[in-house]
């Protein structure tokens, strides 16, 4: 036990909370409590590669996944009013088609660990403690890995533009308002001084 | 195995050395803000409390930790306690790397910058469990609001700060501001002025402040995310607002306007005899500029209709950001005025 420093300690820490908030985002009830454990299982992850010395990857993982895409997430599953009950029912019916993917992906993942990347990994990372992590990223990014970051750019653009085509239903008649008009009001067209004829009482003083 | 607990504890004491003055500050500021518009107003404000007032603040907290968390019914207890503790963390947490003068840092890392934009967006979380926990509809509204609010502008907002850190060459904040130091010319308010508009203008609508108090608008959503709250979990969301005040004017202030650096600096006599004043003190003079800008804000405009916020955001301060950042790319590649000294 002497000898579990405070890193391991954090490791040990983090990789828990992200086993428990894996397991949990699986075996929950509430899909809102789902997408909230999935961001707390990016969370647990940005703290495991913060302690790789990772850091902007760390941060970049909080601000991307959880400042933007899990948000996103949140909305389209708070707007969703989904019964529990009916979900629950054909449980059993799927059980065995999901416990086969499952063992699927198992082999797939140990395949994927037996490769040679993941062999080399740890001493790439840890060589020297000075190094900028933004720097050599940056770097490597815009230089030896041009093409392959600019291209997934692209069809990040790609995307985006197609998404926008397919919720685009035409320009719709509607009463909409006009803000550059609505800026660049000036006095003039709101309010018109008319001049009315002085009233005058005609009746006499008592 | 109980080395690192020393610096655990050591770290624990920093954090306790920059929180108490945090909170104390963040209870005055309640009061500058009712002071302030009340005199704007032509009204005295708080004057019962203890002489002028001064003591306001306190007799406002011990009257919040005196009433009873009331849990609305069918609400999700445990998220219900979660989004206020969600909302003031990060903006706690925020305050590790801010640099209150040269090497005056609790936390001096590399991605400084992205680390703020990290915690304005974890906050977003608390104000959205916060509104969906409540399980009221007034309470879902704000938050939909607020979340949609703080996410267009957390946008904005991050391309002024990349035009900050493409001037400075790092994210570190400690470095933005050494990289101003020289004069008073070299703030970077000089060179990067459309961005403090942007910046300035959208860190207003992160903290969900008049005129973008959207969130809270009480002619049509009662107070927004927060409807349900009373007692001490308020008190969480209020203390997190005003925290978050103070730190977008202390970031304005280290961004633009040269942090700890004085603003005699480079004149010949003047900066000799102001020598002896501490950074920090010049740190906290412009921050406290800029939050007092926020208040007069709130006393001027009214507030905006929420498709005026999002226009202003999206079609407004994204394509003027983005057009600007690859002129200023230009302007330093070129080495063009004010880059070439």
């Amino acid at each position: 036990m002497s000898s579990l420093t405070f890193e391991q300690l954090l490791f040990y820490g983090f990789s828990g909370l992200l086993i428990m908030s894996a397991l949990m985002v699986v075996l929950g009830k509430n899909s809102v409590k789902s997408v909230l454990f999935l961001v707390l299982c990016f969370v647990a992850s940005a703290g495991l590669w913060l302690l790789l010395r990772a850091e902007f990857l760390a941060v970049a993982l909080v601000l991307v996944y959880v400042g933007a895409v899990m948000v996103l997430f949140l909305f389209v599953v708070m707007m969703l009013d989904v019964n529990f009950a009916t979900k629950k029912a054909g449980f059993t019916k799927v059980l065995p088609l999901a416990l086969i993917i499952a063992l699927a992906f198992l082999a797939l993942m140990k395949q994927f660990f037996n490769a040679e990347v993941f062999n080399q990994l740890p001493s790439a990372v840890s060589a020297s403690d000075n190094v900028n992590n933004v720097e050599q990223l940056g770097l490597l990014l815009y230089t030896d890995y041009f093409y392959p970051f600019e291209i997934a750019a692209v069809i990040l653009l790609v995307a985006m533009v197609a998404a926008i085509s397919l919720t685009f239903r035409g320009k719709r008649n509607r009463k909409s308002q006009n803000i550059d008009k609505q800026v660049k009001v000036t006095k003039a067209e709101r309010l018109r001084i008319i001049s009315f004829e002085k009233e005058v009482n005609k009746e006499p003083k008592a | 195995m109980l080395d690192w607990l020393d610096e655990f504890i050591w770290i624990l004491m920093k954090i306790g050395f920059i929180l108490t003055p945090l909170i104390l500050a963040v209870a005055y500021t309640t009061y500058a803000e009712r002071k302030l518009i009340g005199y704007m107003q032509l009204r005295v404000g708080p004057n019962r409390v203890g002489p002028r007032g001064w003591l306001q603040p306190f007799a406002d907290v011990i009257k919040l930790a005196m009433k009873e968390i009331v849990l609305p019914s069918g609400a999700s207890k445990a998220l219900f306690m979660l989004g206020p503790i969600l909302f003031i963390g990060p903006s706690f947490a925020a305050w590790a790397v801010i640099p209150f003068d040269a090497g005056l840092v609790l936390a001096d890392i590399n991605v400084g910058i992205i680390f703020l934009l990290a915690m304005t967006s974890i906050s977003v979380y608390g104000i959205i469990i916060a509104g969906w926990a409540s399980n009221s509809k007034y309470a879902f509204l704000g938050a939909l609001r607020s979340a949609s609010q703080v996410i267009s502008y957390e946008l904005a907002m991050g391309f002024a700060l990349v035009s900050v850190l493409m001037c400075a060459n790092s994210m570190n904040l400690g470095v933005i501001v050494s990289e101003q130091s020289g004069s008073i010319l070299d703030w970077y308010f000089i060179p990067l002025f459309p961005m403090l508009v942007v910046f300035w203008i959208s860190g207003v609508a992160e903290t969900n402040r008049a005129p973008f108090d959207l969130p809270e608008g009480e002619s049509e959503i009662v107070a927004g995310f927060h409807v349900e709250y009373a007692g001490m979990a308020f008190a969480l969301f209020f203390l997190a607002e005003y925290a978050n005040m103070i730190l977008v004017s202390v970031l304005t202030a280290l961004l633009f306007f040269g942090g700890w650096l004085s603003p005699f600096q480079g004149i010949p006599f003047l900066d000799d005899i102001t020598q002896w004043i501490p950074g920090t003190f010049w740190l906290l003079f412009k921050a406290s500029f800029f939050l007092f800008g926020l208040l007069w804000l709130r006393a001027t405009f009214p507030r905006y209709r929420y498709d005026q916020i999002m226009r202003l955001g999206w079609k407004v301060f994204i394509p003027v950001t983005l057009v600007w950042i690859v002129v200023l790319a230009l302007f330093l590649k070129l080495q063009w005025w004010p880059f070439n000294g």
